[in-house]
Formats: C-alpha cells, sequence, structure tokens
C-alpha cells in the first residue's frame, strides 16, 4: 500500500485534540495554532492510523488518482 | 471535502460535530460507520442499508444519531431500547442498533436494558460509556469508578460502579463484549459480530471525555487518556497469551460472553404461528 494513498487533511473541521499527531507511528503529524499539518509528506507511509482514530474526521487518506 | 465514509454514511450538513475536542465519541460513531459499510460489502454475510435502523437516547453520545446517515430515530432519555423494541416488534427482519451513553443505558434506562438482554430480543447495544455525564456537566454515572470526581462527588464516588458488558451478560444477554478507542480496528470487529449476532447484543466501548471525566481527575488530555487504554485495555487475543500476574490491572476489551439462546422475536412468532394453526383446525 505504500505510496499509493495520500493524506488529506481539512482545517475546518480539526479541533487540534493532537491524538492523530501523538500515535502517528512515523512522527510526521504535528498540532500548530490547534490544527493539525503534515510535517514531512515523503515520510508518511499511508497507514491510515490518524484517520481511524480522528474524533473529527478531519484527516483521511484518499487513493492517489483521485 | 470530507472522506468517503463519511459523505456516504453521515448528514454532512450537520458536521462538524458538536463534541468536545478529544472526545472519543466520535471515534465510536466512526467505528459503527465503518462496520456496517463492511457489512454491507461483505459477500458472506451482506445486510442492506435501508434495514439498518439508529435508534438514540440522550445525552452526548445520543447526537450519533442525527449525524448518521440511515433511518434514525433521536428518542426520549433511556429509552432507546423501549422504542428499539417496538421497531425490532413490528419488522424482524430490520438490524436495529442502539447508540446510547453509560447515564442513558445503565442510569436512566437499566431497567429496559435488563429486560431486552432476558429477552434476548434481536437488538444491538453500542454503549458510549465514558464514565461521567458530560452534556449536563460532569455529574457521577453508574459507571464513574468508586473514589473518581464528578461535579455531583467533589470528594470522591462513594458508589462501585457498573461494568455494563457484565451486566448484560447477567441479565442474559446471548452476546456481550467491550471495546475502545484506542483499539479501534478490534473495536470495528466486535461491532460487526455484534450486529450478525441474532439475539441481544451488547457492546460496552470505553469513550473518553477529556472535558469532564479527564479534567476533574487530573488524568490529562485526550493523548493522555487513549494512553491510559493503550496500557491498561489489553484485546482479546493477547490477554489469553498473558500470565496471570502480567495481566492484574489489565481489562479485557473482546466478546466476554456469547450463546446462542433463542431470539425473542423468532419465538414470538412462533407462538403466532401456533395460534393462527389452532383457530384454523
Amino acid at each position: 500500500m505504500y505510496g499509493r494513498k495520500k493524506l488529506v487533511i481539512e482545517p475546518a473541521w480539526c479541533k487540534g485534540c493532537g491524538i492523530c499527531a501523538a500515535f502517528c507511528p512515523k512522527q510526521v503529524l504535528e498540532i500548530r495554532k490547534e490544527k493539525v499539518v503534515l510535517r514531512d509528506e515523503e515520510q508518511c507511509i499511508s497507514c491510515g492510523l490518524c484517520e481511524l482514530r480522528c474524533p473529527d474526521y478531519a484527516i483521511y487518506l484518499v487513493n492517489e488518482e483521485e | 471535502m470530507p472522506s468517503d465514509l463519511v459523505h456516504l454514511y453521515m448528514r454532512i450538513d450537520h458536521l462538524p460535530q458538536i463534541w468536545c475536542p478529544g472526545c472519543g465519541n466520535g471515534v465510536i460513531m466512526r467505528d459503527v460507520a465503518v462496520a456496517i459499510d463492511e457489512l454491507i460489502h461483505d459477500e458472506d454475510n451482506p445486510i442492506k442499508r435501508e434495514d439498518i435502523v439508529i435508534v438514540s437516547g440522550i445525552g452526548c453520545s445520543s447526537r450519533a444519531a442525527g449525524y448518521l446517515d440511515f433511518n434514525s430515530i433521536h428518542t426520549t432519555h433511556g429509552r432507546a431500547i423501549a422504542f428499539a423494541t417496538g421497531i425490532k416488534m413490528a419488522n424482524p427482519r430490520l438490524h436495529v442498533i442502539v447508540l446510547t451513553g453509560d447515564g442513558d443505558c445503565s442510569a436512566i434506562g437499566g431497567n429496559h436494558l435488563i429486560h431486552a438482554a432476558r429477552r434476548n430480543l434481536g437488538l444491538t447495544v453500542i454503549c458510549f460509556n465514558n464514565d461521567i455525564y458530560g452534556m449536563t456537566g460532569g455529574q457521577y454515572s453508574p459507571t464513574t469508578p468508586n473514589g473518581d470526581k464528578a461535579t455531583t462527588a467533589p470528594y470522591g464516588n462513594v458508589d462501585r460502579p457498573f461494568d455494563i458488558a457484565q451486566l448484560a451478560s447477567g441479565a442474559g444477554a446471548s452476546f456481550s463484549a467491550r471495546g475502545d478507542i484506542y483499539h479501534a480496528r478490534e473495536t470495528i470487529e466486535i461491532i460487526k459480530q455484534a450486529i450478525l449476532h441474532k439475539g441481544f447484543s451488547l457492546v460496552d466501548v470505553y469513550s473518553i471525555c477529556p472535558t469532564y471525566y479527564g479534567r476533574k481527575n487530573k488524568k490529562g488530555d485526550a493523548v493522555e487518556m487513549l494512553k491510559w487504554q493503550r496500557d491498561n485495555l489489553v484485546p482479546t487475543a493477547r490477554y489469553y497469551s498473558m500470565s496471570e500476574e502480567d495481566r492484574k490491572n489489565k481489562k479485557l476489551v473482546g466478546i466476554l460472553s456469547f450463546n446462542d439462546y433463542p431470539e425473542y422475536t423468532e419465538e414470538y412468532a412462533k407462538i403466532v404461528a401456533a395460534c393462527r394453526k389452532t383457530k384454523k383446525g
């Protein structure tokens, strides 16, 4: 699955709780000004754990071709 | 543009939801949506979207019936299971899923819970258990641990808490399980099994309430509360491979009891059929 999916962030829905950033296995997410940002897209392995635990559906994976 | 899952199964115009930052309810609501989605697309046990009914009572958790885009009804406090009973009896083909909170399910609606479990009526109850009454301002609920603080227990809670999964099992539920927010994938699988189960099924999902329960009890923010779940709640497979010593102070998340007791609507249909036969004869 590596590299085939892309991470999308919906800042308007993010409440900055920090769950995604804390449990990201590659530590590529961080909270800046109460919103999540993808710090290093190259290092993201598209595992989807952020999407799985985001209570606000503000971060998710989409297929690259879309 | 939200994700495809959210687009398909939630009412976008009602989102983003109003739950507090870090509230676990959003994760459980997504777990339910994913479980339903996977069942709809499961070739072995396909269920139809139009056969899903979401019923909720009152409380933070119960707002989920408004957000999820299925046949849904948001009912009165504690009475979700009572309404669900009527729906299931009127049309036993439906998959009736009750989304409720710890207070709604085990305090105000406690009587409905134990009797639906005793009858083994084919409902699926998903309890969003955050150990407190969040919507009304942090009063202690029947699942608040002994000694913990709440607005109505400023010096610590005197009561001993309910274990809702064991309560349902003791009352006769044929399927009772626990889930949590951290182990979301495992919880989705449990919810799928609960929906497919013919009799009464209950999944007590440990949510987190950083705003009231977490703050009052100095449990830290949402991240700290999830770390507690990671370190103290153990999924079935790992739990049974642990030594007794390691299991101390850990809690099992998974299926606690599973039976094939006769299901209520089926038994009821048999009575109806028998009576009709006698009348004709």
